[in-house]
C-alpha cells in the first residue's frame, strides 16, 4: 500500500518540476489577488486589518479550487489512471498520494507565501501567526475535499462548475473556523477552540476523503 | 486460468453480449471477434476488473474476481488502448512507473533489455511526447518482455500502430508466453498473423445481446 503511495507521489512531483509554469500558476494567482485587495478598496489600515483573514482563506480556496481540477483527468486521459487502479494494492493509496501531492504543490507554497500578507494587510505578529496555523490545518482539507471533487466530476462534461458547486459548501466550515481564528487573537482572546475544531475537520476529512475518493475514481472508470 | 459464466456486458444503457463464457486455458491464445461496437474492450475491461459486469462471475485461478479487492488483480496484466505513458516522462521512466505499479521493481538494465527487445532502445531517454505513436506502444509492450511470471495477458488492440516489424516482435513475445503456459487474451481488428499457438476464436456477434429475436 505504501509502495503505490510512494510511487504515484514521486511520479507526480518529478512531472511537476518538469511542468514549472502549470506548477506555479496557482502560486503566482494567490499573490496576484491578493495584492488586487489592498488596490481595490483603499489603503486605510484598520479596513485592511479587518478583511485580511477573510481575504486570505477566500483566496487560498480559489488558488486551491483552480488546480483540483487537473489532479486526475491528465491520467484518466492517457490511460494511467486505469493502470494506476490496477495496481494489485488498494486505490485509497492512489487517492491519498494524489491528495499529498495537490497540498505539497498548492497548500505549501500558500503557506510560504503567507509572510507578504502580512506586509500587505499590515498584520501583527499574533494574528499573523494564527492565519499560518490556521492555513496549515485548513488547506489539507482543501486538497482532501478538492481531490475527492475531482473524483466526483472526472469525466463529465461540464465537471469544472459541478466541482466548484461539490467542494464550496464543504469547505465553508474550515473556512469560518480559520477566519474566525485570526479575529479572536486580534481581540486578545484565545484561539485555540477554533484551532481544536479546524484539527477535528482535518482528522474527520483525512479520514474519510481519501475512500470516497478511492470509490469515486472506481466509479468514474466505469 | 480464468474463467467467466454466462457474462453480460452494457456500454452505456445498452447491453451487448449475454450469456458469454469465457475459458481461458494455459498456453492459449484467444480472440474475441465481432463487429465494431459489440463489446469486445468491454469484454476485456470487465475480465482485467476495471468495470462490473452486469450478470454472470468471473473467476481467476478459481479465486472470484471482485473490483474493490486488490489481491484479485494479482497475476494479471492489462494493457489497454491507451499506453498509460505520461507525455513529461522519459521512456525508460514511463515503463520504470508502470512496472512499479505492478509490484515489480526491475533494474536499470531489465529496463534496457525490455526497450532493445522492442526495439525502442535507442528513445529510452526521449520524453515519452517526442514519440511516434508506433514508438509509444512498443514503450507500452515493453511490460510484455519484462512481466514473465504474469499468468494472464489481457490486451486491447496491441498490434495498433505497429509496423511489420514491431508485429512479427509482439508474435515472438505471444508464442513465448504460450509456451510458458501463459494465457492471453487479445483484441485486433485485423487478421492475427499469430502463427504459435493458433488464436482461439471467441464469437461476440453470436451472444450479441438479442440475437435471432430481431
Amino acid at each position: 500500500m505504501t509502495d503505490l503511495f510512494v510511487a504515484v507521489l514521486l511520479r507526480d512531483l518529478k512531472l511537476a518540476s518538469r511542468r514549472r509554469i502549470d506548477t506555479l500558476l496557482p502560486l503566482v494567482f494567490f499573490g496576484v489577488a491578493l495584492s488586487l485587495f489592498p488596490l481595490g478598496v483603499g489603503p486605510e489600515r484598520e479596513t485592511l486589518r479587518l478583511i485580511a483573514p477573510g481575504v486570505v482563506w477566500v483566496c487560498a480556496l480559489l488558488a486551491s479550487m483552480l488546480s483540483v481540477n487537473q489532479l486526475f483527468a491528465g491520467d484518466l486521459a492517457d490511460g494511467s489512471l486505469e493502470q494506476m487502479l490496477l495496481a494489485p494494492q488498494p486505490a485509497v493509496a492512489l487517492a491519498a498520494a494524489k491528495c499529498a501531492v495537490h497540498w505539497i504543490l498548492t497548500g505549501l507554497p500558500l503557506l510560504v507565501a503567507t509572510p507578504l500578507v502580512a506586509v500587505l494587510f499590515d498584520l501583527s505578529l499574533p494574528a499573523f501567526a494564527a492565519l499560518a496555523f490556521g492555513l496549515l490545518l485548513g488547506t489539507p482539507i482543501l486538497s482532501l475535499l478538492g481531490a475527492l471533487g475531482a473524483a466526483l466530476t472526472l469525466g463529465l462534461r461540464s465537471g469544472g462548475m459541478l466541482l466548484i458547486l461539490i467542494v464550496l459548501p464543504l469547505a465553508t466550515p474550515a473556512l469560518i473556523f480559520g477566519t474566525g481564528a485570526v479575529g479572536t487573537v486580534e481581540a486578545g482572546l484565545s484561539a485555540s477552540g477554533h484551532f481544536s475544531l479546524l484539527g477535528a475537520l482535518l482528522i474527520v476529512t483525512a479520514l474519510g476523503a481519501p475512500w470516497a475518493t478511492a470509490a469515486a475514481l472506481r466509479i468514474s472508470t466505469e | 486460468m480464468l474463467h467467466a459464466a454466462a457474462l453480460a456486458g452494457q456500454r452505456g444503457d445498452r447491453v451487448l453480449f449475454e450469456q458469454l463464457h469465457v475459458e481461458l486455458a494455459p498456453g492459449t491464445v484467444t480472440w474475441p471477434r465481432g463487429r465494431n461496437g459489440r463489446g469486445k474492450t468491454t469484454l476485456l475491461r470487465l475480465l482485467a476488473g476495471l468495470a462490473t459486469p452486469l450478470a454472470g462471475e468471473i473467476r481467476v485461478a478459481g479465486a472470484l474476481e471482485r473490483r474493490s479487492d486488490p489481491a484479485s488483480r494479482r497475476g494479471l496484466l492489462y494493457i489497454g488502448h491507451q499506453n498509460g505513458l505520461k507525455d513529461d516522462l522519459s521512456a525508460s521512466e514511463a515503463l520504470a512507473f508502470l512496472m512499479r505499479l505492478a509490484g515489480s521493481r526491475p533494474a536499470a538494465a531489465e529496463i534496457e533489455g525490455a526497450l532493445e527487445r522492442l526495439g525502442v532502445h535507442a528513445k529510452r531517454h526521449a520524453l515519452v511526447r517526442t514519440l511516434s505513436q508506433g514508438q509509444r506502444r512498443r514503450v507500452a509492450l515493453a511490460r510484455l518482455a519484462l512481466l514473465l511470471a504474469t499468468p494472464l495477458w489481457l490486451l486491447d488492440e496491441p498490434f495498433d500502430a505497429l509496423d511489420v516489424d514491431g508485429i512479427a516482435t509482439l508474435n515472438e513475445l505471444l508464442g513465448e508466453h504460450a509456451e510458458r503456459g501463459g494465457a492471453t487474451l487479445l483484441t485486433s481488428h485485423q487478421a492475427l498473423s499469430l502463427a504459435q499457438p493458433v488464436p482461439q476464436v471467441l464469437d461476440l456477434d453470436h451472444h450479441a445481446s438479442g440475437h435471432g429475436r430481431a
